[in-house]
Formats: structure tokens, sequence, C-alpha cells
């Protein structure tokens, strides 16, 4: 049934506008930023979804993915791979949009990767990171398998904080945008702040439909097996180690790009997005909207990140989601967000008392 | 349905955005609206925390002696936790929803690199308390900073081991921001002073043991050692050293810049050489100096109020206030760009940090006068005099 | 490289090493009496510390510290009624999830009990500036306490694990749950010791370590990844392997800063970690299919 597979994601597009809209009316636009923000690390956290709740993979390190895809992106949009006016070979690259001519702090001229060229290379160290952490790490399961996406996590961590040309500790802060197509750019700045929004509800959007196929199809049975047990998938002929590896992958992919796109939404990144802390936060809101759940990851993951980036935690963020993380999973292992099994149950209430 | 769901999701998240709405844009008369964004918790809470303290302090008592142009101070505090992502949320939102005229902070030289631009586009007065070079350097015309350089300092350091006849000494430093920024600089002024840095160590900021790195560095038969962080690390310098027996000269950054982590290296911080503000030895100035009565009354009133220690750190947000108030009443009106203009044009602002001399090209307005070569003897702060 | 330059790293890396190893045989207990890796478990080293110097102020060091160890042990008691006992469904992933909870909450409440700043136990001999020279290498007095506490730790647990009886029982837990009811040994309880002892344990080790490192209410958590990768090292569950492996960590530690940069020297034990995991999941000195057989 083809419509009620897509009708919830048809009501959040609506959503979605409508939010927008309600925004600008009541001339309260600026939360659209915040709202941005939130949505690429909710994109991070369907991506963790997918890989702990569909193939009960648990990742300490996730933000280690989302760190390099934005270093990458930042990296290669801001060195200089040539100086300006350099020979022939840069200016064919040049007229084939690889390579874009900006200027840097101080007005000088430089030559740098184009944003294309610097997602599609951040793409590539990101499927190489995730494949090889992945191809050990599935083997691995409960504590080992936590501590070892621990450890990378930390490795990338330590990497990005001890590197020169990678900013150490105060990181990138001149990353240019990134023109998608035509007027279409991935910008910080006011005047785009519409638009950026909706840039980012469009990867989201893409990734529903995805997730919405994905579980429904042969491959989302398999990983639903492999959740419930391992052994069993496995004696039916399901390939365990090759489906947690792709589902590890994608999950990776997830992240960085989110990484690349809200880097050049704000302009940069530090080190602080890959600690320990911002994988452990990303586990708290995916477990808080039902592991299973990727309306749930997506709904915690825009609310607790637009509630964090408000500064509505003040000084206890950190404390506000170690206690969500024991609350969850003392009192409601299986997540907040079930307000389906709610309205079915109000729906048959109604059903009933209509047909009596 | 799905749908209801978001719909119930949707009242929810407008409620809550309700409760948030904006009250309007800033009238031309009622409170000045002034933002500030400190790392009071985080790595970086021993520069966030005394900051904010200081911030509240003084603009409580400058609204108690009726505001300025008669119109109060309202300040709007926000913890970035030390992280440029929230650093620039909050810009945006002390910006775009609160209208703040001008923003103090942010505590790091990372988080104020990351919003400098949107300072400066949205024609909103940053007054950093971070110290990097970047900050003014292009020059942005909205964006100060109030931290002394850490260029003045290296170089106050390396004149003091001229006198002292130092040639070659050993280098550690924090892998945070302030420790890079500073061994920049030592490395970049060395060469001229004839200072040979014979070993080099950059260390995890919070690391717990630097015997392995001094001991390095012993081995390299150095006359000095300049030590550039902030704690832990510079009490762990200086107990380490005594307890390796490395019995040479320990220099610091203006990072030691309170009497507590004198009191944490207890016997050990004897002797320590470092730059500093005025502030830790405001009592030991002589009673005509320009700085001494702001530093004596910063002090009292801190102390008594807070029951701890002052700190070179808070003295920042004290400056960055002081001279926007400053600004506000020359320019003789609240407009972005008049008081903009009027801070540009300050001269002879007497602050914790130095007096400031502001020009078109010069957004930072202290140099090489911000600073004294203080020691420690008997585990109190004082003036370094050659003997 | 010169003699004494080589005892000096040694000298550093047998003191760390063996911070790391009391570290991981606390995890070993509370391990072996569960199979629950108690991620909060640097929290109790700090909390013992912090909790000592607070105390130190107002009475002799040797009562505080004492003191300390018994109140963090209360406070690992807490941890297990309020946070352990009443997860129902307990898989594996929900457990680390709650862990991993209590150490954020544990460590947010030291921030807001003590504060952000450092702190340091007074030196138990000697002042900071004290020196004692050894086999050609000057290390502070404190390093010979720090040795010597854990020296004791791991001498006196072995001993109550063999010879007293709420060891013995604590062991009969790890081997097999059900038998161990079945005896009447009251397997709740002993989980709520277990986490005592660890918790005890830990406070002890922060104290003695105290005067040298400095203590901050954040320095939990990285411990609790060194003590864990040796706990791993030495083959989870086994608490002597964990001393030999802790010993091993913290001298490739001490040595890596005259290869690699000093920033990376906490990269080395990830490394080794990744390497065990990868490689070896059962640790060095552990049995291939390690299971929790109680062995202390």
């Amino acid at each position: 049934m083809r419509s009620r597979r897509y009708a919830p994601i048809a009501g959040l597009v609506f959503f979605v506008i409508a939010l927008q809209l309600a925004l600008s009316a009541t001339g309260t636009a600026y939360y659209l930023t915040q709202i941005t923000m939130s949505v690429y690390y909710s994109l991070v956290a369907l991506g963790l979804c997918l890989l702990m709740g569909y193939a009960g993979q648990i990742s300490l390190g996730h933000a280690g993915f989302f760190a390099i895809g934005g270093y990458t992106s930042a990296f290669l949009t801001t060195h200089p791979v040539a100086t300006s006016g350099g020979g022939s070979a840069v200016r064919l690259l040049q007229q084939l949009g690889l390579l874009v001519e900006r200027q840097d702090l101080y007005g000088n001229a430089i030559v740098n990767l184009s944003p294309w060229l610097a997602l599609a290379i951040a793409m590539a160290v990101t499927t190489a990171a995730a494949l090889l952490v992945g191809l050990p790490v599935v083997r691995l399961r409960g504590h080992y398998l936590a501590m070892a996406t621990l450890g990378f996590g930390i490795i990338v961590y330590r990497v990005v904080l001890g590197t020169a040309g990678l900013g150490e500790a105060d990181g990138f802060s001149d990353v240019p945008p990134f023109r998608l197509f035509g007027w279409l750019e991935v910008n910080g700045r006011k005047p785009f702040a519409a638009q950026n929004y909706y840039i980012a509800w469009t990867l989201v959007v893409i990734v529903m439909l995805l997730g919405a196929n994905l579980v429904r199809s042969r491959v989302g049975r398999a990983l639903r097996s492999i959740r419930e047990s391992e052994e069993a998938a496995d004696a039916l002929g399901v390939n365990v180690a090759r489906y947690k590896l792709t589902v590890f992958v994608l999950s990776a992919w997830l992240a960085a790009l989110a990484g690349v796109f809200a880097t050049h939404y704000r302009g940069g990144i530090g080190p602080s997005e890959a600690t320990a802390f911002k994988s452990i936060r990303y586990v708290a809101i995916v477990a808080a909207g039902g592991m299973t759940n990727l309306w749930g990851a997506l709904t915690m993951g825009v609310l607790l990140n637009f509630l964090s980036l408000r500064g509505v935690f003040g000084s206890y963020d950190d404390a506000v989601f170690g206690a969500i993380l024991i609350a969850i999973m003392l009192f409601a292992p299986d997540g907040l967000v079930r307000l389906p099994r709610l309205f079915r149950r109000i729906r048959k209430k109604l059903d009933g008392s209509l047909a009596a | 349905m799905k749908c209801l769901q978001w719909f119930a999701i949707a009242a929810l998240a407008s409620v809550v955005g309700g409760a948030w709405a904006a009250e309007g844009a800033e009238p031309a008369s009622g409170p000045i609206k002034v933002g500030c964004i400190f790392s009071v918790t985080g790595p970086a809470s021993n520069l966030g925390a005394p900051e904010k303290k200081t911030a509240e302090m003084l603009v409580e008592k400058i609204n108690a002696a009726g505001g300025v142009l008669g119109r109060k101070i309202q300040l709007i505090v926000k913890d970035s936790e030390g992280t440029p992502e929230k650093a620039i949320s909050f810009a945006h939102q002390l910006i775009d929803e609160e209208g703040v005229l001008a923003i103090i902070g942010p505590s790091t030289s990372g988080e104020s690199l990351a919003i400098k631009n949107i300072c400066q586009e949205n024609k909103t007065i940053l007054l950093s308390c971070a110290a990097a070079e970047k900050i003014t350097d292009p020059v942005a015309p909205y964006v100060f900073k109030v931290a002394p350089k850490d260029a003045c300092a290296a170089q106050w350091i390396f004149q003091t081991m001229k006198e002292l006849g130092i040639r070659r000494i050993g280098v550690l430093a924090s892998n945070d921001g302030f420790g890079l920024a500073g061994k920049e600089q030592l490395e970049k002024y060395a060469p001229q002073d004839h200072i040979e840095i014979a070993g080099s160590e950059v260390y995890d900021k919070a690391t717990t043991d630097l015997t392995g790195a001094l001991n390095k560095i012993k081995g390299q038969n150095v006359q000095a050692v300049v030590n550039w962080s902030t704690v832990p690390a510079q009490a762990l310098v200086a107990k380490n050293m005594k307890q390796l027996g490395f019995d040479v000269p320990l220099f610091q950054s203006h990072g030691f810049a309170n009497i507590k982590y004198v009191q944490a290296g207890g016997a050990a911080a004897n002797g320590t050489i470092f730059p500093a503000g005025r502030m830790l030895i405001a009592d030991l100035l002589p009673e005509g100096h320009p700085q001494k009565r702001v530093l004596m009354e910063y002090k009292k009133e801190y102390e008594a109020r807070y029951h701890e220690d002052t700190s070179t750190f808070g003295g920042h947000a004290y400056d960055a206030l002081t001279i926007l108030a400053e600004a506000i009443r020359k320019a003789g009106s609240a407009a972005p760009e008049k008081v903009r203009d009027a801070i540009e044009n300050l001269q002879g602002v007497v602050g914790t940090a130095g007096v400031f001399n502001f020009s078109k090209t010069d957004h930072n307005g202290i140099g090489m006068a911000a600073f004294e070569m203080l020691t420690v003897k008997d585990g109190k702060f004082a003036l370094y005099k050659r003997n | 490289m010169p003699t004494d330059q080589i005892v000096q790293y040694c000298f550093s890396g047998i003191t760390v090493g063996s911070i790391y190893a009391i570290v991981a045989i606390g995890f070993n207990i509370i391990y072996n009496t569960t199979g629950v890796i108690n991620f909060a478990q640097g929290e109790f080293v700090v909390l013992g510390a912090m909790t000592a110097i607070t105390l130190a102020a107002r009475m002799p060091l040797a009562l505080a510290v004492g003191l300390a160890a018994l109140i963090t042990a209360l406070i690992g008691a807490l941890v297990e009624l309020l946070f352990i006992r009443p997860a129902k469904q307990p898989t594996v992933l929900r457990l680390i999830i709650i862990t991993i909870g209590v150490s954020i909450l544990l460590r947010e409440t030291a921030l807001h009990v003590w504060d952000e700043k450092v702190h340091a136990l007074p030196f138990f001999t000697g002042t900071e500036v004290s020196s004692v020279t050894l086999l050609g290498a000057h290390v502070s007095p404190q390093v010979l306490w720090v040795l010597g506490a854990c020296a004791l730790i791991v001498a006196g647990l072995s001993l109550f694990f063999k010879f007293t009886l709420p060891g013995r029982a604590m062991r009969a837990c790890a081997a097999n749950r059900t038998a161990a009811q079945l005896c009447g040994i009251k397997v709740r309880w002993m989980v709520t010791a277990s986490f005592m002892l660890s918790a005890g344990v830990g406070a002890l080790a922060g104290c003695v370590i105290s005067p040298v490192t400095q203590t901050q209410y954040d320095m939990g958590a990285p411990l609790a990844i060194k003590g864990f990768t040796v706990a791993i090292l030495g083959g989870l569950g086994n608490s002597v392997a964990a001393v030999a492996a802790g010993l091993l960590l913290g001298l490739l530690e001490a040595f890596s800063i005259s290869l690699f940069p000093l920033a990376y020297q906490d990269v080395v034990a990830i490394v080794v970690l990744l390497a065990v995991l990868c490689f070896r999941p059962s640790g060095l000195f552990g049995r291939r299919d390690a299971h929790a057989f109680g062995e202390f």
C-alpha cells in the first residue's frame, strides 16, 4: 500500500513548509538557523538509528564520521592548491569547475578545490575509514564493539586536535559557502536562511524515503532478523557480516554528509565536533527516540539539539543527556516517541464508540 | 495515522517556540541590550567563569549608578561551553532575536574566529576576550579585542632572558588555542632575540604527568624552560621540574594569572618568572599609578561578592564592558555605527589589562605596556626585579 | 639513550601503569560478578580523590583517605541500587548505555558539588619539591606511595577473594549465578558488594595519585578508557593479568615520547585497544573462550 508508506513523509513535508511559513509570518524567522543546524545533527542520528536499531550495533564514535566529512571538506576548500593564475592545467581544472578561485582572509587570491569535488573526496575518505574500522569491528559485540567504536572516535579527535594543517585547537573558521546549482547555496548568511532550511530538510526527507523503502524491503527484513538473533539469521542464509558492514558504511555516509553540509553552512568546524561526548549525545538521541524508530530519531534529534543550541539546558547540558540516557534505558527502553501506538488506540476507541 | 503524530509535534514545537518569541525590535529608549558569550563550563571554564561573574557584577554597578545615558544595561549571558557551534548559535540568537548592540566575548580564540564574520556582517559590535592575532588582523570594522597580545608577552620573556644571559631554552606548550598561539609567538621572536629553542614539546592540555617531556628537554642542556599553558599543567610543570631535580629558571605565560595556581604549585612555584597584567600586584603599585584605582576597586568588589581571588581573565570582561559603556557615552547614542566609531576613537581608557588606545588600524588598544614582569616569592606575587 | 633517562621513563611508566591497573581491577571485580562493564569506574577514582581533599582540610590525612574510600564505596552501592538493579530486560546494550549515563551524571555532580578547578591532596610524605633518587632517576616520594599502595591493593584483593567468605561468594556468583543462588548466596547483594568494593578500591587509587597528577572533575573518562584498555589487554576478568597489562601500557606510553610527539601519547593506548580488539579480543593472557570464569 504505497500511499500508506509515503503518507507520513508527505506529512513531514507539509509540516516543514508550514513551519517555515508560520515563522516568517510571525516574524520569528531567526529560529530557522538553529533549526537547520539541528536538522543536520539529526541526519547523523538517523544514520545511527539504522545502525543501532536495524543492525543492532552500537557505535560510540559516530561523531568521528561527522568530523571526517566536515574537516576533509573544510581543508580542501580552504587550503590553497595552487597560486592564482598558475599553469594551464590549473586553468583547465578551473574551467571544468573542479577548482575555484577565491580570496583568503587577507585579500590574496588563492585557488582551492570546488566544494563539489571536496564533497566527493570527503565521502571517499569516509568510505575508506568506515571500511577500515568496520571490517574488523563487525565481528565484535557488546562491550568490545562499544569500546572499539569509542576508540575510533577518540583517534579522530586526537588527529584533528593535534594536526597543524587541520587548525589544531581552533579548527577552521573561514570555510566558503557551497554553491549547489545556480542560486542555491549552502550558506549561513541571513538572506540564505530559508533556502538552507529547505536544503537541510530535503536531505532528511530523502533519507526518510530511503528508510521507508529499506525497512519494508528484503534488506530491511534481513536487518531485522539480524537484530533479533544473529545466529538464527545466519542459519537462514543471511550474510550477517556483509549486511552489518553495509549498514555501518551507510550510517557513516550520512554522518559525513551532515558534516560536510553543516561545515559549509556554519563556515567552519572545530575539534569539539569529534569528541566522545558528541558521539554519546547521538546515542542518547537515538535511544530517546526508540532505537528502531527512524521517526523517533528524527524528532528527538531536532528537538533536543534545538533546545541545546538555544542554551535551554544552560550549564547542565551534559547532565541532561546523561539523565536522558539513564531514564530512557530504565523506564522507556523502547523510546519516547510512541505516539503512533497512542493514536491507534485513540482511533480504535473512536471507531468503537461510533460503531456503537 | 502518523500524520497525526506530526501535527502533535508541530503543535508542541510551536508552543515551545512561542515561549521564546522575541519581544520585538529594540526601542530607542529602554534598556540597552548587551549579549555575552562565555565558556562558563567546559575546557575553558577558568576563562569564562570569572568573566561571567565580572560582567554581571559590573553591569549591576553601572545600573545602580543610573546606567549609561540614563538607560539601564540588560546583560544576556550565554554559556558556550567552549564549543564554536554553540558560540555560532548564540551569536545568531543574540543578534537576530535579542537585537543586541554588542557581544562581549567569546572567551577562546577558536570561538571568536567562528563568529567574527557573523558579527561583522550583521553590524553588531564584537568585543572579544580572546587573544588570537587573527581576530583583529585583518581588521574588521565591528570587531575588537581586549586581551593583551601574546606577542608582547613573548617579547617580555625574551627581554628578561637576555638580561639574565639565557641563550638556550626549552619550550612546553599545551595543545589548546592558548598554548599553541603562545608557542607560535615564541618561535617567531626567538631568532631576533638570539635565543635558541633547543627542545619544544606540545602536550595534551589535561595531562597528568610531564616528567617524560621535561626529562627529554633536560637532556638538551637548556638554561631555562618556558611553559605556555593554563591550568592544570602550569602547576604540574613546576612540581615535576623540582621532582626531577631540573634546576633552571621556569618562565610561565600570562596564563599564570591567579594566586590559586601559585597555591597549586606550592613550594615549587617560588621563583617562577612571568609577564602579567598589573591586577595581580595591584596593592604593590605606587599610589599615582593610572590603573591603581580601577584595579583595587575591582579586586575589592569581586572578592567581597564571590569569595574567590581575582584573575586577569575576569578583567577582560571588565575592560570590554568599560570600553563599551565609555563609547556609548561618548557617542551620545546606542546606535551601532555611532558606538563603533566611538570605540575606534577612544583614547586613554583605563582598564584592568592596561590603558586602552584604539585607532582605525588598531582594534586591540594595548601593547607592551600591558605587562609587567612578575615573580613568585614565598607563595605571593611580587614584582620581578633583576638583582 | 642514557641509562638514567631510561630509568626515568621506566618510573613514569610504572607509576601511571599501576593506576591504570587499579582501574582495570575495578572493572574486573564488577565484570566478574555481574558481567557488566561499568563505564563509570573512572568517576569513582575522581570522587574518591575529591572527597578526600575536602575531608583533608578538617582531619588528619590518613583518616580523610579512609573515610573518602568508605563514602565512595557507599556511592558505588547507591549507583548499583538506583541504576543497575532496576533495569528490566538488561541487555548488554542497555547496560552499556546506562553506565555511560551514570558516568556523565557522576561527573556533572562532581562539577556542581565542587567546581571546575584543579585540586590536589597534600603529599603523603614530603612536599611538592621533594625528590628522591633511585637507580639514577629522580622521583617524588609520592611515586613510592603509589607503587606501594597498588601492590597492597592487589595483594589485599587476592587474599580477599581466596580466603574470605564474601570474596569466595563473589567468585561463586561469577562462575555460576544459579548454582550460587542454590547455595544460599544472596546474589543481588553480592552485586552491590562488588560495586562497593570496586568504588572503594578506585577511590584509594585516586587519593594516592592525587598529589602527583592533581585532580579535576573531568579526569574520570580518560582514566576509564585507559583502564578498560588494560583490562581487555590482560583479558577481561583476569586481574593479575591486568596488573601486568597496566605496567606494559604505562611503559609503552612513557617510552612513546622518545619516538612520537607528546601530543599523541594518548593515542598509544587507543591504538593498543583497537589492535587487541581486532586481533585478540580475549587479551594477551586470556583464554580464547574468555567468559567470566571468576578468576581473580
